[in-house]
Formats: structure tokens, sequence, C-alpha cells
């Protein structure tokens, strides 16, 4: 395919649409292990059968939820993800998701409203007026993807932990889950939710956030991966059980924090 | 087992005789870290794939581990810690017993030139196994420090933000990626070598699974 240059070398956005077509149209394969010199070399070194995929998946899935424990561990509520100047904003900013750019959901934002609910006081939802007249933030933090490419933006909106103080949300529960218009989801840790820089994203470069960056609303969290920042979403829910999201279920680590 | 009941046993006693080369401890920690290696660095060639750092350079995902990138990140951060604790046992014990300072020092730099262009000339003596040559030295302990950049650089791009002053090391997030990649590289040129080498002298092969060089009189 020819290279589009609205991306950083390296990023491929249809990569991923083919990973995950890959993936959904064949919901039984064996992900993890493939390729018939690997697995002879594996087999040989280890002279076990540890090829046997289901067994070996679940074991990776046991390591996986262990690194999700350690990295809950190593997230500092204080620790600041680095800020950047303006001049090193990534220009343009890359569009990045399982689908192409022009098959973004496009949202009427004078009818969207971000459905509250689950452990909070108040779950009056909001519009987007209502959210536009709250103090905003801003930061200039690194993207970084799952595919290993990072991009750098400047993002604009309100503090996700004074929201959540603001709806009265119960603080103490374990997760917060986004739910988006597309069919995305994510479910994030609450310390992360409270982390300073965890922002609920209004703007992009002092503009009102376009389509492709997930308008009206997306939750910024420069403490994870860029599939843990949920774009054009519709529902907040505080809660204590995990419900997961759109890649973690896929095979991604669940924390995936940075 | 001990090192002293390891040298009696009927495998070491059975396959191969002399004196004892490399200790048990080498022998498990060699073994094991060429596991995690071999996990390492396939799975990490299926992540390279998802954001190529060269444009002419791609790996085919037949000799990579893991289907897609998921099933290889998985991998990767499952395998770091064979790698990592095996190669945290390995250093501890390489310079707690003094194998490192009687195997790997000194280095001097005329002896590796000396070596080398015996080495070219094919003339380098492997006779005493237990004695390292110049190039020998050298490339160990390079492949030492590559193991300690890669896991390094490694960590820095895996938790940016809260090993921030790592990644800053390096250089930043982008410029440890590629560090993390031409420490991968140098792996991989040391191992074709070492490979290669075991492979055109088996005794050291032997060597290294029972200890022992000579074959069964």
């Amino acid at each position: 395919m020819s290279r589009n240059r609205k991306n950083p070398p390296g990023v491929d956005p249809k990569l991923l649409i083919k990973d995950a077509t890959r993936l959904l149209s064949a919901p039984s394969r064996r992900l993890f292990l493939r390729g018939a010199a690997s697995l002879g070399a594996l087999s040989m070194l280890t002279g076990c059968d540890i090829v046997d995929g289901q067994t070996s998946e679940n074991a990776l899935r046991v390591i996986s939820r262990f690194n999700d424990r350690v990295q809950a561990l190593l997230f500092s509520e204080t620790t600041l993800a680095p800020e950047y100047p303006e001049s090193a904003i990534t220009r343009p900013f890359p569009f990045n998701a399982y689908y192409n750019e022009d098959e973004a959901p496009d949202i009427d934002g004078d009818t969207w409203q971000l459905e509250i609910g689950g452990l909070v006081d108040n779950k009056k939802p909001w519009t987007l007026p209502e959210l536009n007249a709250l103090p905003e933030v801003s930061q200039i933090t690194r993207h970084v993807c799952v595919e290993g490419w990072s991009a750098i933006g400047s993002w604009q909106g309100v503090r996700l932990s004074d929201f959540l103080k603001m709806i009265g949300a119960d603080t103490k529960a374990k997760y917060v889950w986004f739910q988006c218009a597309e069919g995305y989801s994510n479910t994030i840790d609450m310390p992360t939710a409270l982390h300073p820089q965890t922002q609920l994203t209004l703007k992009f470069d002092n503009k009102t956030l376009p389509t492709a960056y997930g308008f009206p609303i997306k939750i910024r969290i420069p403490t994870k991966l860029g599939f843990k920042n949920p774009k054009y979403v519709t529902a907040m829910w505080v809660q204590n059980n995990d419900a997961g999201g759109y890649w973690e279920d896929r095979g991604y680590n669940w924390f995936s924090g940075l | 087992m001990t090192i002293e009941a390891a040298n009696h046993s009927p495998i070491a006693r059975g396959l191969a005789s002399g004196p004892l080369i490399h200790p048990l401890w080498v022998r498990v920690t060699h073994w094991i870290n060429a596991l995690a290696m071999f996990m390492m660095i396939g799975s990490g060639w299926q992540i390279y794939d998802a954001s190529p750092l060269f444009h002419f350079l791609h790996f085919p995902t037949q000799i990579a581990l893991g289907d897609w990138l998921a099933g290889a990140l998985l991998w990767h951060f499952a395998a770091m810690w064979l790698l990592v604790i095996n190669g945290v046992v390995y250093i501890a014990l390489g310079i707690l017993t003094g194998r490192f300072r009687r195997k790997l020092l000194p280095i001097r730099l005329t002896d590796v030139a000396s070596d080398f262009i015996a080495a070219l000339r094919g003339k380098l003596s492997h006779d005493d196994l237990a004695v390292y040559n110049a190039v020998q030295k050298l490339l160990y302990l390079g492949v030492l420090l590559a193991g300690v950049v890669i896991v390094l650089s490694g960590l820095s791009i895996w938790k940016p933000v809260q090993f921030k002053w790592l990644t800053a090391v390096f250089g930043g997030y982008d410029r440890a990626r590629y560090v993390h990649f031409f420490a991968m590289a140098s792996i991989v040129a040391f191992l074709t070598v070492h490979i290669a080498l075991a492979l055109i002298v088996p005794k050291s092969l032997r060597a290294m699974i029972f200890g022992r060089a000579a074959g069964v009189s």
C-alpha cells in the first residue's frame, strides 16, 4: 500500500484493521503461536510440547494479569508524564483506530450527551456546552501506541479527577468504564482516573476536538498506551467490576501503563 | 545438587570426560538464557513489525513468535521475567565466584588484535576450552553489556512515564527504541558467530551441556 503521508514513519493505519479482521474472522484460532520455524525450535529447546496453543495462551494470560498487578504497583499518582513545548507537537497528529478515518463516528454535538452511571451521586447526563463551561486544563504530552510509534499532541479539557469529585463519584470504587459511540470501550483503574494528568478532553491544540481525534470528547491518559485513551465517549460508569475493553478482550495487556 | 555431585553424576561420567570446564550453574543459566533470548527475540521481531524502524526491514511472521501483535507482546512481557531473573542470578554468581574476573579479564588490545588475525587465518587454538582467547573475552564481555543495555532500554520504552529518567538516559522514547533495536541486532550478530563456532568446535557444545569437553573413551 502507499504510505499515508499523514502518519509518522512506521504507522500503518491498515495494520490494526488487518489484525482485527483476521482475529474477528476466526475467533477460535490460536492467537499466540504461529511460525513453524520458531515452534519447531522451541519444541527442540524445551524438549516438551508447549506448542499446545490453549495451554500456553492460558499461561500467557495468567502472566499478563500478574503484570497488571506489577504495573499497578509501579504506577505513582504523583509521577507526571513528561510535558513538551508547542514546537514538539507532531503535525499532523496521526489518526489511529481499527477502522479508517472516513468511518469514524460523526456525532451531532447538539444532541450528544455524556451518560453517567454506576457509583455516582449525580447521574444527570452532561451536554457539550455544560462540559465546555468547566475549568480547563491543558497538556502537551506523548501519545505512545501499543505498536511502538509515538506522537506528541496538545489536549485541553476538564481534569477527570475534578469531574469525578464534582458528580459525586465513589472514588473508592475500583474502576471507571467508558463506552464509545462506535462500540469501542475501555475500563481503567481508579488510581489512573484520579491521576492529575488524566483529562476529559474537549479540544485538540486549543480548537474543538476534530472528528478524527474523538469529537465530542476523548479521555486523555498520558500514563497509558494510546488504545487506553477512548474517543467518541458516550457513557462513563464508576464501578467495582472490570468490564474489560475492546482491545483488552482481544489480548492486549489490561493495565497497559507507561 | 552440588557442583561436586554433578561432576560425578552418571550423565557427566557417561557422556563426557576430562576436566570440568563449565560448572553446573553456568550450564543451567546458559540454557535458560538461551530459551529466554529465543522467546524475547522471536516475539520482539513480531512487535517490531507493527511499527518498523526501517522501511527495508520486516521480519517474516514464520520466524517470529506470536500470531500477531497482542500475542507477541504477551510472550515478550512473560519471557522478560525469565530473562531478567536468570540474568541477575548469572551476573551475581559470575561476580561472586570470581569467574568473570578469571575468565574475561584482563583484555589487552594487542592480544585482541593478534588473536583476531590468528582467527581469520584459522589458526586460533581451541585446545583448552577453559581458557578464552582475547577475541572471545571481548565478545563475551560485549554481549554481557548488550544484555544489560537491551534490558534497560526495554524497561525505558515499557515505562517511559514511571521510569522517565531512564528514558531520558537513552535520549527519549524514540531514541530508546533504536537503542533497543541495535542491542538486539548486536546480540543476534553475536549469536550467529557463537552458534556457528559451537557447531564447528562440537566439544565446546559438549562442554556446555555436560561440563566436560572430552568424549567417552
